[in-house]
């Protein structure tokens, strides 16, 4: 069964903003998906007709097998939607907000009670359940959003970049804790600009640009198509020029530092070698991080100047 | 899960309607010093200059004493002033703050969105209704004629202010544009609603006039089942009132389905 369904979806705002030109996605049951794109891409859009608060211009969307346009409710009732932008009443309680939003899902009051205690404690956020919302830090606020989407537990949970200003350790946190839950057999979307996230987090991956999906795979094949590493060389003594290495583009990002491209499968022997008999110390070697925003970088680059130098 | 464990739509929207209501209520509570004390303040105010003051001096209007004579029509004029104020800042505020998503992303109907909000127009109605009738009570004695009449006329006419609020609020863009109706055309309405005096004390011209003015049907059902006689025919006013929830109704409903001002 998939979980989300997407095929043929369009988007024209009433100013005439085409948001999406034709989406097609399917997310089965149990994945950990992440949507990814840079700013203005589309993926709030498409998230949003999803949940029926942007109407679509054409498409359709089915969650769990029900289409939105034949049984909108019973589509909504599986999905828990965590929105890029704070959308409680800043002057309700912390636990108000959680335990009436169960009753908007038809959750009877007690069992909403009992969901409402489970996952603030789970967010911790059960000792400031007595303040307004508006006294939270922007952290607290996320979690707030995140205790309020599961409090219906639902099957599907979607997640419009969750850990935008939310510090380290407790992004480590939210990271483990949506872990369990997809574990536990929810299924998780979420979009983000942290691809280090993405690729911790995430089993598959749909690439989002200009209203386009440019790129979904799983994971490990997205990260295969990645066809180079860079390494990041230090150097024990300054250099004035990038040493010579045929087969790699290498340069010299200052008189310490090397990088070197790797293409998959090449070794690093050659290089080695060669700097060895240059006379080039190396004193330490690092694999530079955010291979994937690299990858994301250059597959959003290469789409733009495909399409402007043809 | 199996399809037994997936509630029915109707359970669900029972205690989602259940929700909505106990959170207008919780709102209504919590700014209670905007919502409850200046309907009371006003209230004291209008019996104390129109009442006793100047009152004493009016003597008799419509066969009743001044002060008796006023009091459905200022609790009535509270009733809709707050019904529909409760719903025009309430559901204008959820839009403004964003949180209206929280009830649009949750498998509710939109109209039982509306009826949700009704109730909670109905229920700030009701409650101030029942806070300006205590004021008159301190001033004088209001006799019940028929209690079935004073409950229906004021629970119609808080559903119909309360629809009016939220058609109010589907198309506010601003603060202003939910102060802008309430100043020019409810209170003039309002005023001149039979609520002070009876039509038949004015001018033919303005009498005849008068009778286009459906607050005087509401105000003059209300004051018949308080004191017994009106200005209107009690059939024509529930059918005004009747018809006007009904399309008012069905009016916010087509713009809620429609997505005005909520959605993209
Ligand atoms: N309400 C709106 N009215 C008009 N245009 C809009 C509206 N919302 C979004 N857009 C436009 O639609 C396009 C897609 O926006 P969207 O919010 O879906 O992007 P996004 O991928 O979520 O970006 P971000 O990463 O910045 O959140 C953008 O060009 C945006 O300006
Ligand atoms: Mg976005």
């Amino acid at each position: 069964m998939q979980a989300l369904a997407i095929r043929g979806l369009t988007k024209t705002y009433r100013n005439g903003v085409v948001a999406l030109r034709g989406i097609d996605l399917e997310v089965a049951e149990g994945d950990f998906f992440a949507l990814l794109g840079p700013n203005g891409a589309g993926k709030t859009t498409t998230i949003g007709v999803v949940m029926s608060l942007v109407t679509k211009s054409g498409g359709s969307v089915s969650v769990f097998g029900h289409d939105i346009d034949r049984e909108l409710d019973r589509a909504k009732s599986c999905i828990g939607l965590v929105p890029q932008e704070i959308n409680f009443n800043n002057f309700e309680k912390v636990y108000t907000i959680v335990v009436n939003q169960a009753g908007f899902y038809g959750i009877p009051r007690r069992l909403a009670r009992e969901r409402t205690e489970r996952y603030l404690r789970q967010l911790q956020l059960w000792d400031r359940r007595h303040e307004i919302a508006r006294a939270l830090s922007g952290g607290m606020k996320r979690r707030l959003m995140i205790a309020r989407a599961l409090v219906h537990e639902p099957r599907l949970l979607i997640l419009d970049e969750p850990t935008a200003g939310v510090d380290i350790e407790i992004r480590r946190s939210m990271w483990s804790f949506l872990r369990e839950i997809n574990a536990a057999g929810t299924t998780i979307i979420l979009t983000t600009h942290y691809l280090e996230e993405a690729e911790s987090l995430c089993r598959h991956i749909a690439i989002i640009d200009g209203g386009r999906i440019i790129e979904n795979d799983s994971m490990a094949a997205v990260i295969r198509k990645l066809h180079q590493e860079s390494f990041v060389l230090n150097l024990r003594h300054p250099v004035t020029a990038a040493p010579q290495l045929p087969g790699y583009a290498a340069r010299l990002t200052d008189d310490h530092t090397l990088e070197v491209d790797v293409a998959r499968g090449q070794g690093l022997n050659d290089i080695f070698a060669r700097l060895t008999s240059a006379g080039i110390e190396v004193a330490s070697m690092r694999n530079k991080v955010n291979r994937l925003e690299e990858l994301f970088m250059r597959l959003v680059e290469n789409r733009g100047a495909a399409a402007g130098g043809s | 899960m199996g399809a037994a464990g997936v509630p029915s739509l109707a359970r669900i929207q029972w205690v989602g309607f259940e929700t909505i209501v106990r959170r207008e209520f919780g709102r209504i509570v919590r700014i209670w010093i905007q919502t409850l004390v200046p309907p009371a303040v006003t209230a004291t105010l209008y019996f104390l200059i129109f009442g006793s003051l100047i009152g004493r001096r009016i003597g008799t209007m419509g066969g009743y004493d001044y002060m008796q004579y006023i009091a459905p029509g200022l609790i009535m004029m509270a009733v809709i002033t707050n019904s529909y104020g409760n719903v025009v800042s309430s559901f204008f505020g959820a839009k403004f703050g964003k949180h209206i998503e929280e009830l649009l992303v949750a498998p509710l109907p939109n109209w039982l969105i509306v009826l949700g909000y009704v109730a909670g127009g109905v229920v700030r109605g009701l409650l101030v209704g029942v806070v300006v009738t205590a004021v008159a009570l301190f001033f004088t004695r209001i006799p019940v004629e028929h209690p079935l009449l004073v409950a229906g006329s004021v629970l119609l006419t808080a559903v119909v202010f309360s629809l009016g609020g939220f058609f109010n609020a589907i198309f506010a863009k601003n603060f202003d544009q939910i102060t802008w109706f309430p100043t020019f055309v409810l209170t003039p309405l309002t005023y001149l609603g039979g609520v002070f005096y009876s039509v038949s004390l004015l001018p033919d011209w303005a009498e005849r006039l008068s009778y286009a003015n459906p607050i005087l049907y509401m105000v003059g059902a209300f004051r018949h089942g308080f004191l017994g006689t009106s200005d209107v025919g009690l059939g024509m006013a529930f059918a005004i009132m009747a018809l006007a929830a009904v399309v008012m109704f069905a009016v916010v409903v087509t713009l809620m389905n429609r997505g005005t001002g909520i959605r993209e």
